[in-house]
């Protein structure tokens, strides 16, 4: 057991070194700090995610929607309310949140292929809603004019509109906090039931426990972390696009989680370095990325089901 | 406002064979083989794209015999080389691994046959309307309805009659059993995934004749024919054949009224099911939950 605990603190370690010093090795390598922006917001969609497929044990293929409505609700937030960043993210989380308990509420009866058809089908709804709402939300051409707000703490300002950096490290903070949060559940009686009904829903029923309830709870919290990794995404592109809702960024999603190891808590954050490197790559090099996208998704299903992590972990863990 | 009635409900009806024929092969690899294809309408966009290859060659009619026939042989090749793989393992890798297969499908298509739209010629008969008055209904519009009848009836006879239709149907209800009587399970999954492509390929030919070709001209029907099974009932094919239709004619029905809204209709329509009838109009309980 102690052998385990270390290698977990070394791991958790290692990931907040790694990301709180992007900055200063990044540009050595090439990229830039947007670039690792991106992974972490992608990072804490899929986990978000994650804590239904990995954790719950239940499949949702339209998690584009809410991820979409979390960047609509803080852009338009920004654009026609008022210029406060933390206000927005929060609009953008309840919007999204709160979209997903009640889709949630329809959901929690279906299974399986059922359970991810509809969520599919939900999630268009709200990317035909963003598209054909053309006056409110800028339709085809996505929502534009707002920027994100410096920060304002009374006594000091922190300038993130202009300052990269201090957008990455806020960034950085939300997806720390968020990370706590998830780790916080998953590790609470609620978490455990979760992994319960994962392992074996009629077990769990037989003791008595309230599946449907549990599910729904697990989605609905699962929408609202994805909402606020959608809130980061409008802040990070000072724009909110219709294709954010459209089941591609869903499948994305999904595939970010598997490529990493769903079965693993960082598993999605690894997956997310190796989606964006992959698609910043590849769209560089050749008009033809889908194929390669296509190709990648495939030969992962085929070839590497349990994710990096996951094969990492098969020394490790049974 | 009759002929604007008129105009619609045909447009309807046709759209609605569309996705009748897309949702039925959806729905039969669901029952079957617990599999959600995302690439069938890259399956359609290649039927469609095979019947151009071959028109200069073999004619519009005889494409529409061949080309159908080509997207079955793929569809059984894709089987075997990536579908059958998934079947045992959690439904996110089938739904993953066809999302991919789609990627790979349009591209492909794009890089052959260019990514602007082609036309598919259609024989002069058939582009002629019925009559004068009802100028908007050509014979072709009556034609892919006549085909799509015959395949939909040819499809549930051929389940209804046939030795593998039978195991299929079988299979759909109890695959354990089905498998222990000593039937071979794999080469049926085969066999459904083959004749599913077939009418996606068909519906490839008939709708290129119409619409024209390009890569992702299937795109569109994605999800009407999810929903279509969603509304008709998950594992009864002829629920989805009435889901098909209905959401075909709703939406056609709707741009009378408020043509902003033609879309959004099927949607309300799956939401007021889901919520008054769960199951589906004709689904049965407990069915893949």
């Amino acid at each position: 057991m102690n052998g385990l605990t270390v290698n977990k603190y070394a791991t958790t370690a290692i990931i907040w070194i790694l990301l709180l010093s992007a900055p200063f090795w990044l540009p050595l390598l090439g990229g830039y700090t947007a670039l690792a922006g991106r992974v972490l917001v992608f990072a804490l969609a899929a986990m978000s995610f994650n804590m239904l497929l990995g954790f719950t044990g239940v499949m949702s293929f339209g998690h584009a929607a809410y991820f979409g409505l979390g960047a609509y609700g803080c852009g338009l937030f920004l654009k026609f309310v008022t210029a406060s960043t933390p206000l927005a993210i929060i609009a953008g989380t309840l919007l999204g949140g709160v979209a997903g308990t009640l889709f949630g509420l329809l959901l929690v009866r279906r299974r399986g292929v059922y359970f991810a058809m509809v969520t599919i089908a939900f999630g268009q709804v709200c990317f035909y809603i963003a598209y054909k709402w053309d006056d409110f939300t800028g339709g085809y051409d996505g929502l534009r004019g707002f920027v994100r707000a410096p920060l304002d703490f009374g006594l000091f300002k922190i300038d993130i509109t202009n300052n990269a950096n201090a957008f990455y490290f806020f960034i950085v903070a939300i997806f720390g906090l968020a990370a706590a949060a998830q780790a916080f559940i998953l590790r609470s009686p609620f978490g455990r039931t979760m992994l319960a009904i994962r392992e074996n829903e009629r077990r769990a029923r037989f003791l008595g426990l309230p599946v449907e309830r549990h599910i729904w709870l697990s989605f609905s919290i699962s929408c609202f972390f994805t909402a606020l990794a959608g809130s980061l995404y409008a802040l990070l592109n000072n724009f909110a696009d219709p294709l954010g809702l459209n089941y591609i960024m869903s499948g994305n999603i999904v595939m970010i989680t598997v490529m990493g190891g769903m079965r693993s808590f960082w598993g999605p954050l690894v997956g997310a370095v190796l989606f964006v490197m992959l698609q910043d790559y590849v769209s560089s090099m050749t008009t033809n990325w889908m194929f390669f996208v296509g190709l990648t998704f495939v030969c992962v299903v085929l070839f590497f089901p349990r994710g990096l992590m996951g094969m990492l972990q098969k020394g490790a863990r049974t | 406002m009759l002929q604007v009635v008129m105009f619609n409900l045909t447009n309807g009806l046709i759209v609605g064979a569309f996705y009748v024929l897309m949702a039925l092969w959806l729905s039969m690899i669901i029952n079957l083989s617990n599999v959600v294809n995302f690439a069938h309408g890259n399956f359609l966009a290649l039927g469609g794209y095979f019947a151009f290859t071959l028109t200069p060659y073999i004619g519009f009619w005889g494409a529409l015999l061949v080309s159908p026939i080509l997207t079955a042989v793929f569809g059984y090749v894709i089987e075997q080389l990536m579908i059958k793989h998934v079947y045992a393992r959690n439904h996110i890798y089938s739904l993953l691994l066809t999302f991919g297969l789609g990627f790979i499908l349009q591209d492909v298509c794009r890089y052959i046959w260019g990514p602007s739209p082609l036309p598919l010629g259609i024989p002069d008969i058939l582009s002629t309307p019925l009559t004068p008055d009802l100028f908007f209904i050509t014979w072709y519009r009556v034609f892919m309805v006549a085909v799509v009848i015959v395949a939909v009836s040819g499809l549930f006879a051929f389940l209804r009659f046939t030795r593998v239709g039978m195991r299929i149907r079988a299979g759909t209800l109890d695959l354990d059993t089905v498998s222990a009587l000593g039937v071979n399970v794999a080469a049926l999954r085969s066999y459904n995934f083959a004749v599913g492509s077939y009418l996606a390929g068909l519906a490839g030919v008939l709708a290129a004749g119409q619409i024209g070709l390009n890569p992702n001209m299937g795109d569109d029907l994605i999800m009407p024919s999810f929903i279509a099974i969603i509304v008709g009932g998950v594992g009864s094919l002829t629920g989805t054949l009435l889901g098909g239709l209905l959401i075909g004619v709703a939406a056609a029905l709707t741009t009378v009224v408020l043509p902003s809204a033609s879309e959004a209709v099927i949607y309300v329509i799956m939401a007021i099911v889901l919520l008054l009838r769960p199951r589906g109009l004709l689904g049965e309980e407990g069915m893949l939950s």
